[in-house]
C-alpha cells in the first residue's frame, strides 16, 4: 500500500527527512556572481589542479562532498548512500568521485534536474526507513559540458540572445533521519514534456513546460494554496523560460507571479556577465540551492521553500537527429522545522 | 583604391553570412559549407571571376573565394588535362592553403591549450 | 481549485507562444560589426598580397601565399585565445574569411588533445573543416565534369 503517496504524483512524508548540511563549489565567473558571498569555495581557476575539464568536475563533486558531510558534522564513513549525476556521458563526474568516495553509490541521469531528482530519492529512501545519513549532490562544468554538448571552446561562433551560459559548480545536500536544519515535507516527481521546441539555445523554452506541469501537478496534489511558499525556485529556465512557466502556470489557475524566481536568473548579473538568458546546468540548481537558499533557511530569511530543478533530457545525438528537446522537473518542498 | 574595394567587397560578404546566422538557425560550420558550395558554383557560372577582378582580396578572402579557386582550377585543369583535370584541378589549386591550414592548425594544437571563457 | 482547459496544449502553438517570447537578434548592430571585421580582414590580406605583388611573385603564386599568411594568422590568434573574441563580436565578420577556417580547424584539434595525438588532434582537426572540405571538393570535382561534358 502507497500509504504515503499523495494524488498523482506526489509523496508526503511520515517523518519529514533533514537536510542536515549543504557545501557548494563554484568556478571564477559563477563567483564574481551577486551570490559569491553565499558559496563555500570559489575557485580561481577551473582547471582545479587537474590535467582535464572532466576531472576537475569530478574533484569539484568530490570534495562538495566532503565539505557537506563535514558541514551536517557527520564523518564520510556515516553517508550510506550517494545519489549523483552529471551532464557527462556515462556520469564520468559522479562515478569518478564515487570511486574515490567509496559511499554506496546510485548514479542518475536527469539532466538539469539532478538535484531535487537526487534529493526526492534520498529522501525517500530516508523515510522509507532505509538509511539514517545519505547525499545527494550533483555538479556541471561550462567547459566540459561546452565541449560535448556545443562547440570547442576556442571556436569562434556568436551565442544567441536565448542560449544560456552553464554554470560551472557542485552542491551537495545530506539528508538525515534525525538531525538540525530544514525537512523535505513533500517531494512531487515531474513527468516527461515536450512540446516540440527543437532549438538547442533556447533550453527554457523547452523545459518549462515540464516546469509548469509539475508546480501545477505539486499543488494540486498537495492542495497547499501557491503563497504557502516564501519562494518557488526552479533551476535553470534563464528568463524566457520563467516567463513562460509564470503564464503557463496562471493558465492552469494558479498565480505565483508574487512568489517565483529561477536559480538561473539568480547566479549571474547577465547584464554585466554577458551570460545572455541566464545560468544554466545541473550545477545551476544545486549551487543556489545548496548555497543562497540553504543559507538562508538556516538565518531564517526563508521558510518555506518549493525547489523544482528542470532538465532537458536531450543529447548531441537526438538533437543533431533534429528530434525535440523532452523537458523534465522535480518538485521537493523544503521547510525550516518550527515554521 | 584597392585597399577600399577589398574591404567593402569582403565586408559585404561576410554581412551575407551574418545574416543568413542572424535569420536563420545555421550554425557556423553550415555557413562555411554554404559559402565554398556557392562560390565554387558562381565560379564555375563565370559570376564571381568579376568581383574578384574588382574586389580582390575582399573576394578571394571569405571562404566563398576558396570555393571559387576549386571551380576555377577544376575548369582550368579541364581546358587542359581533359577529363582528368576535373578531379586534380581543383584541389591543386587550393593546395597550399589547405596544407597551411592542416600543418598550422596541427602546430598551434601541439603548443597551445584552451582557455576557459570568462 | 478547478481546472481550466489549457489554451497552449498543441507544439504548433506553443512554437508560435516562444517565438513571441524570443528577443530578435540585434541584425543592424551585428551586420555593421561583421562588415567592419570581415573588410578590415580582407583589407590586411590585400596588404600582404600587394608586398607580394611588389616583390615579384606573379599573380597567382602571391594570392596562394596570402591565403597561407591568412591561414596562420587565424591559426596563430586562435592558439593565443584572441579569435574567438573577435567572433564573438563580429560574428560572420571573423567567420567567414579564411582565417575562421583555419580557427574551425584548430579549435576542436586544441581541445581535444587529451585524447590523444591520434584520435584526438588528428581525428578533430577536420570535425568542423572535414565538411567544408568535403563540399568543397566534392563541387569542384562535379562542376569541372559538367564543364567537361556540356563545353565541348
Amino acid at each position: 500500500m502507497a500509504i504515503k503517496k499523495i494524488g498523482t504524483q506526489t509523496v508526503k512524508f511520515d517523518s519529514p527527512p533533514i537536510i542536515t548540511g549543504t557545501s557548494s563549489t563554484v568556478g571564477p565567473k559563477e563567483g564574481e556572481g551577486p551570490l559569491s558571498q553565499y558559496f563555500d569555495v570559489i575557485l580561481k581557476d577551473d582547471l582545479y589542479g587537474e590535467k582535464s575539464w572532466e576531472l576537475a568536475e569530478s574533484k569539484m563533486l568530490r570534495e562538495t562532498a566532503k565539505l557537506a558531510v563535514e558541514n551536517a558534522n557527520r564523518k564520510l564513513s556515516d553517508m550510506e548512500y550517494m545519489f549523483s549525476g552529471d551532464l557527462l556521458n556515462q556520469l564520468m563526474s559522479a562515478s569518478f568521485a564515487a570511486r574515490d568516495l567509496a559511499i554506496p553509490f546510485f548514479g542518475l541521469y536527469g539532466a538539469c534536474s539532478t538535484m531535487t531528482q537526487s534529493l526526492s530519492l534520498g529522501a525517500m529512501i530516508i523515510d522509507g526507513g532505509y538509511a539514517d545519513n545519505l547525499i545527494a549532490l550533483t555538479s556541471s562544468h561550462f567547459s566540459s559540458a561546452e565541449r560535448q554538448f556545443r562547440f570547442p571552446l576556442e571556436h569562434g561562433n556568436q551565442r544567441k540572445l536565448t542560449a544560456q551560459w552553464t554554470v560551472t559548480g557542485a552542491g551537495a545536500a545530506v539528508v538525515s533521519s534525525l538531525g538540525d536544519g530544514p525537512q523535505i515535507d513533500y517531494v512531487t516527481t515531474g513527468k516527461v514534456v515536450d512540446l516540440g521546441i527543437k532549438d538547442i539555445n533556447n533550453m527554457g523554452a523547452a523545459m518549462a513546460p515540464a516546469a509548469a506541469d509539475t508546480i501545477v501537478k505539486h499543488f494540486e496534489d498537495t492542495g497547499l494554496p501557491t503563497n504557502y511558499y516564501d519562494l518557488i525556485l526552479t533551476g535553470d529556465l534563464g528568463q524566457i523560460g520563467k516567463e513562460i512557466t509564470e503564464e503557463l502556470v496562471l493558465d492552469k489557475g494558479y498565480n505565483i507571479l508574487k512568489n517565483y524566481n529561477d536559480c538561473g536568473l539568480l547566479i549571474f548579473d547577465n547584464g554585466a556577465q554577458d551570460t545572455h538568458a541566464g545560468g544554466s546546468g545541473c550545477g545551476c540548481s544545486a549551487t543556489v540551492f545548496c548555497g543562497y537558499i540553504y543559507k538562508e533557511m538556516m538565518k531564517r530569511n526563508l521558510n518555506k521553500i518549493l525547489l523544482i530543478s528542470t532538465g532537458a533530457l536531450m543529447s548531441v545525438t537526438s538533437s543533431q537527429q533534429g528530434e525535440s528537446i523532452p523537458g523534465i522537473a522535480h518538485a521537493v518542498s523544503i521547510i525550516n522545522q518550527g515554521s | 583604391m584597392d585597399y577600399i574595394k577589398a574591404f567593402v567587397i569582403g565586408g559585404l560578404i561576410c554581412v551575407i553570412g551574418q545574416l543568413l546566422m542572424d535569420g536563420t538557425k545555421l550554425t557556423p560550420a553550415h555557413i562555411l559549407v554554404a559559402f565554398v558550395t556557392s562560390g565554387a558554383i558562381l565560379g564555375a557560372l563565370g559570376i564571381y571571376e568579376p568581383i574578384v577582378e574588382f574586389g580582390g582580396t575582399g573576394a578571394t578572402i571569405p571562404l566563398t573565394g576558396f570555393g571559387y579557386s576549386l571551380a576555377k582550377g577544376a575548369i582550368d585543369s579541364v581546358k587542359k588535362a581533359g577529363i582528368l583535370g576535373a578531379f586534380t584541378g581543383g584541389i591543386e589549386s587550393t593546395a597550399g592553403g589547405v596544407a597551411a591550414a592542416v600543418v598550422f592548425g596541427y602546430i598551434m594544437a601541439v603548443i597551445f591549450n584552451p582557455k576557459s571563457k570568462k | 481549485m478547478k481546472k481550466q482547459i489549457t489554451r497552449i496544449s498543441k507544439e504548433k502553438e506553443y512554437e508560435e507562444y516562444v517565438n513571441k517570447k524570443v528577443p530578435k537578434p540585434a541584425y543592424l548592430k551585428n551586420s555593421l560589426w561583421a562588415f567592419l571585421v570581415g573588410g578590415i580582414i580582407c583589407t590586411i590580406a590585400q596588404f600582404i598580397l600587394n608586398i607580394l605583388r611588389n616583390s615579384g611573385l606573379n599573380k597567382t603564386d602571391a594570392n596562394t601565399v596570402t591565403v597561407i599568411i591568412m591561414v596562420f594568422l587565424g591559426a596563430f590568434l586562435t592558439g593565443l585565445g584572441i579569435y574567438d573574441k573577435i567572433t564573438q563580436k563580429a560574428g560572420a565578420g571573423a567567420i567567414v574569411p579564411i582565417s575562421g577556417f583555419a580557427n574551425s580547424i584548430v579549435s576542436p584539434a586544441m581541445e581535444f588533445k587529451r585524447e590523444g595525438y591520434v584520435l584526438g588532434i588528428g581525428a578533430k582537426l577536420f570535425s568542423v573543416a572535414g565538411p567544408v572540405l568535403v563540399y568543397g571538393f566534392g563541387s569542384s570535382v562535379i562542376l569541372g565534369l559538367l564543364y567537361y561534358f556540356f563545353t565541348r
